[in-house]
């Protein structure tokens, strides 16, 4: 069909809920006539992902990215639009198309409450007829990858939410997807856990090749694995490219750090102080200006050491999300 | 085929480790499917030692005997699938399941199997305990035991595939509930849970044999004891078939008109 493993255009997806005003009154009527209201989650985007891509998918609450991911994996039938993953249309369900993809959400349960997670996974390997050579093989690649080894024996309902995430994450990816569809899977997570996950998911689509769609409200998951991010805001695509540019193009400003002896400097008339911190004092300046700012304080001011940067990531999304808004 | 042995046999696996955690309850689930045909059974020995010793065709200890047998029909066929597909439709507990290359009918049978597997043993305990306190009279006779076989796979199956059509209409309707309790009257006097269907009016006979009630509980205990002609039991058997591929085609159209919905409203 197309060389893309996914391939999204003008997808929309138009819910349709029944509105009714409150009161007794309205109740009444509502009886008789049916007043129902269609909501656009999704409205109109485009966009194609490669074989391999890994590819942050972002968005405010209610963007629309869980519907998204929802049609791509064949729960949701499109309102109109045109999508295929692997060449195949989701919404078929086709049994060939489900072996090839996985969906894993940070609150779904796949795994069987009371017993071991490995019973779960025997299941899977049955559910998905995984051959039983490449069972084992993969098994202990995954085992290796999430350090699942202490775990795999113990009832599920007895692991702590991390280790339970790390299971559950196993079990989407024992028959070796193609495809990968994370719907915020760090989500209630501690830092170290959060760490483990992004970088076991940078090590599977790097030794499998697999294409990886992923939603999160960390920004440290997008930042260490995607290159590549997409932006939707009220089901309408605000951006699509690479996550440096994307800094380029929302912001105008950048961020200089300077320490100095005398903590009590008025730094005013260089640009917008945001923060002062035993000495360290950090400037808000137009990128346009940054050069001449930072030239300006090494020539005038005792500086110890000067750091220039871009704002911090979170940031540059949440100008994104009010820009898109506005 | 192959493939699908697999997965019941892991499916079997599951559903026992996971129902051995779960003792107490399968043994309450138990108690509740002993009482209600105990209850008939005392009603109707009563109402037959007042009657001068027998209603209809029964005798008392015919009553024991079928209520017995009854109760062990109906725990091989029946199936709690209407309460749990309401809950999982309502927790969206089904969108896992449609992400799997498998049809989810395929779990829910291998699981009803395993669960019936685990409390068999116990009923025919509670059985042979029932037979010594009433004594019920029946003559076995070796055709009607073979045939008793494929007449219980085949009551199994389409109740099975009623119910769990029926079980669809969670996602049409969150009144469920309402549904569930006309079908289950329905079931009671047709197919012969609360009386053996002989001792009903010829009209309520009729309506019995052309719905599929008695074929679900009813006429596999009738066979077994004896109570049938080899003409009515074959028809009977044919009437099982019918209701099968019937049944069959019913779950595939209202599954995927279900799943139109379920997939066009967000799962």
């Amino acid at each position: 069909m197309n060389s893309f493993a996914i391939h999204v255009h003008d997808l929309h997806k138009t819910y349709v809920v029944s509105k009714r005003e409150s009161g007794v009154l309205a109740a009444l009527q509502s009886l008789v006539v049916r007043h129902t209201e269609e909501i656009p989650a999704v409205d109109g985007i485009s966009f194609d992902l490669a074989p391999g891509e890994v590819v942050g998918f972002l968005g405010p609450n209610g963007a629309g990215k869980t519907t998204t991911l929802k049609m791509l994996s064949g729960l949701l039938h499109p309102t109109a639009g045109e999508v295929t993953v692997l060449g195949y249309i989701p919404s078929k369900r086709d049994k060939a198309f489900l072996r090839q993809i996985t969906l894993v959400m940070g609150q779904r349960n796949e795994l069987v409450w009371d017993i071991p997670a490995l019973d779960s996974f025997e299941l899977n390997r049955a559910i998905y007829r995984v051959p039983p050579a490449d069972y084992r093989s993969i098994l202990d690649e995954l085992t290796e990858l999430l350090d699942l080894g202490p775990l795999l024996h113990k009832p599920v309902r007895n692991l702590s939410l991390g280790e339970r995430m790390k299971c559950e994450i196993a079990a989407a990816l024992l028959h070796r997807p193609q495809v990968v569809f994370l719907d915020e899977p760090t989500i209630g997570l501690d830092v170290t856990m959060q760490r483990r996950i992004r970088k076991f998911i940078a090590e599977y689509n790097h030794r499998f090749g697999a294409t990886v769609l992923l939603t999160s409200h960390y920004m440290a998951d997008v930042e260490a694995l995607c290159r590549r991010v997409i932006v939707i805001h009220n089901g309408k695509l605000l951006f699509d490219g690479e996550l440096s540019s994307l800094v380029q193009k929302f912001t105008a400003h950048k961020t200089i750090v300077v320490q100095l002896d005398d903590i009590y400097a008025d730094l005013h008339s260089y640009g917008e102080v945001i923060s002062r911190d035993e000495g360290h004092i950090t400037l808000r300046v137009p990128k346009a200006e940054t050069a001449r700012v930072t030239e300006r304080l090494l020539a005038n001011l005792p500086v110890i050491d000067l750091l220039v940067e871009d704002p911090p990531i979170e940031e540059v999304i949440e100008r994104v999300f009010a820009q898109g808004a506005s | 085929m192959k493939d699908l042995a697999v997965l019941y046999v892991q499916q079997f696996k599951t559903t026992f480790a996971s129902m051995l955690q779960y003792r107490a309850s399968l043994f309450i689930w138990m108690i509740g499917s002993v009482l209600e045909p105990l209850v008939y059974l005392v009603v109707w020995s009563t109402v037959t030692i007042s009657h001068g010793g027998s209603v209809g065709d029964y005798t008392a200890a015919q009553f024991a005997a079928y209520f017995i047998v009854l109760m062990l029909v109906n725990q091989v066929t029946y199936t709690w699938i209407m309460y749990e597909y309401e809950y999982r439709i309502r927790e969206g507990l089904l969108s896992p399941a449609l992400l799997r290359p498998v049809h989810p009918i395929h779990a829910d049978i291998s699981d009803n199997i395993s669960s019936k597997l685990v409390s068999m043993p116990v009923m025919l305990v509670i059985a042979a305990g029932l037979a010594v306190l009433f004594k019920p009279t029946a003559t076995f006779l070796p055709w009607t035991i073979l045939a008793f076989i494929p007449a219980l796979f085949l009551a199994f199956l389409v109740r099975f595939l009623i119910e769990w059509t029926l079980a669809q209409s969670a996602f049409w309707t969150t009144r469920v509930g309402a549904i569930n309790q006309v079908y289950f009257v329905l079931v009671l006097f047709l197919s012969g849970q609360i009386a053996p269907l002989s001792l009903f009016p010829m009209p309520i006979q009729i309506l019995a044999n052309i719905l599929p009630f008695r074929w679900m509980i009813g006429f596999p205990v009738e066979l077994i004891l004896g109570r049938l002609s080899p003409t009515q039991a074959l028809t009977g058997l044919g009437a099982q078939l019918i209701w099968l591929v019937i049944s069959l085609g019913l779950v595939r159209i209202v599954w995927r008109a279900g799943i139109r919905i379920y997939s066009a409203v967000g799962a």
